[in-house]
């Protein structure tokens, strides 16, 4: 794999730690932190000062019976869940666990260029985009924020080269036009905390239709 | 691959850099020459010795001192993420358990039990108030010929945390009111910049001004 050059910005690692973050973003950070030891040893830091925070809190009063059953609890048996879904392909675990294990179920969007919704709800949405080598993705603004994961292959726009494994920040008043690189054919995790808005591509009545 | 050894190395670096306000490249050798060898050899924090107390003997009084520890406060984090008393008390035992069942998982090279404890208390509070699994990052493979606890970065790490911990308290008031609620989940940013007017900007970079401050309060330190 090429070197990660593209990482998670501090708040956004910061968030993620303190679980302020939707689940489409978290999936995003989640699966980044999976392929980036840097950010990974980040969110780890984050976690020491969030443990050095806790530790400062001033003590609640908690009730009697809570320590009595939970130390009584202690040798009933574990209740066994469902391991967590694991890394498979170019997916990270959190990938898998929003694809529900399953490979994806790729659909059309013109051009070559094939999406899987993973969610969609008023926090925002998530999905995988499939872009063919040497293809352009139409120019489109956000109505938030937006992360891009790169998880195989490589796209480039007016910012920057995005490789295997970088992830791309994308905020609101940033239109931009990525293209795919050549070789094998990109495939991209995107999270957004509002709906796309293609410009000059599709007219914008339609979008609700083709759910970009 | 990504092996542990190399994780609890970058990570002790990390919470160097995060001292610092900033994440600063890889080379290792000059911050283990610089510091580690100049510190005096100290005990461990009394939280990790209590959890690892509990990891390899199954002690039962040190969960009880972990527990009269972080309850109360575990419970303080959940009240101010607006949990009722007795919903946060209903994950404080879930998370105590969840401590005492995974503790095989804990490594002090990597986590001090207070950050450790943070983390399995965030993924509980999710699964247990959104009743989905939270997303969580893969876990790391460890090589087969590394050793479990290397003491020194152990004592390392711990030691890191420790100033962390001690640049904390030394904060001015208003500072440390951004710190906590970055961290303890209260409000997200946006949420803050309704509640205050400010921009995100402004909390962004008062998260990042406090940051800063801590850098100069471990400075101050050495
Ligand atoms: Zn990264």
């Amino acid at each position: 794999m090429t070197e990660i050059t593209h990482h998670l910005p501090e708040n956004l690692i910061i968030a993620y730690a303190a679980c302020r973050l939707g689940h489409a973003f978290s999936v995003a950070v989640a699966a980044h932190v999976s392929l980036c030891m840097e950010c990974r040893a980040r969110l780890a830091a984050h976690e020491h000062a969030g443990g050095a925070v806790l530790e400062a809190l001033p003590k609640e009063t908690v009730s009697h019976e809570l320590k009595l059953r939970t130390m009584a609890e202690l040798s009933a048996p574990a209740r066994v869940g469902l391991p967590p879904p694991e890394h498979a392909g170019i997916y990270p675990g959190a990938v898998m666990a929003a694809l529900k294990g399953r490979p994806p179920r790729w659909r059309a969007l013109g051009a070559g260029i094939r999406q899987c919704i993973l969610t969609e709800d008023l926090e925002g949405s998530l999905r995988l985009l499939h872009i063919p080598p040497a293809q352009g993705v139409p120019d489109h603004g956000h109505g938030g924020l937006e992360l891009t994961l790169v998880l195989q292959g490589s796209f480039s726009d007016e910012t920057g080269r995005f490789g295997a494994g970088d992830i791309q920040v994308a905020t609101e008043d940033m239109a931009h036009s990525p293209i795919a690189g050549g070789g094998m054919p990109c495939v991209c995790l995107a999270a957004t905390d509002a709906p796309l808005n293609f410009r000059g591509w599709l007219p914008r009545m339609l979008q609700p239709i083709f759910r970009i | 691959m990504l092996t542990q050894e190399c994780i609890s190395n970058v990570l002790t670096l990390s919470v160097a850099a995060l001292l610092q306000g900033r994440v600063s490249g890889m080379n290792l050798a000059s911050y283990k020459g610089a510091d580690v060898t100049d510190r005096l050899p100290r005990p461990l924090s009394q939280q990790t010795t209590w959890l690892l107390d509990v990891r390899d003997n199954r002690n039962r009084a040190a969960f009880a001192q972990l527990f009269d520890f972080y309850a109360p406060r575990l419970k303080g984090m959940l009240l101010r993420a607006g949990l009722q008393s007795g919903q946060a008390e209903d994950v404080v035992q879930e998370v105590m358990l969840a401590i005492w069942r995974k503790a095989d998982q804990f490594d002090p090279a990597r986590a001090q039990a207070s950050a450790w404890i943070y983390r399995i208390a965030r993924n509980r509070q999710i699964d247990m108030i959104r009743l989905e699994n939270r997303p969580l990052p893969d876990e790391l493979v460890a090589a087969e010929e590394e050793s479990i606890d290397d003491a020194a970065q152990v004592l390392a790490l711990d030691q890191e945390g420790t100033q962390l911990r001690a640049a904390l308290i030394r904060l001015a008031p208003e500072q440390r009111t951004v710190i906590e609620q970055a961290y303890m989940g209260e409000l997200s940013h946006s949420e803050i910049t309704a509640q205050t007017g400010l921009p995100l900007g402004t909390i962004k970079s008062r998260i990042r001004l406090a940051l800063d401050r801590l850098r100069h309060d471990l400075r101050d330190l050495r």
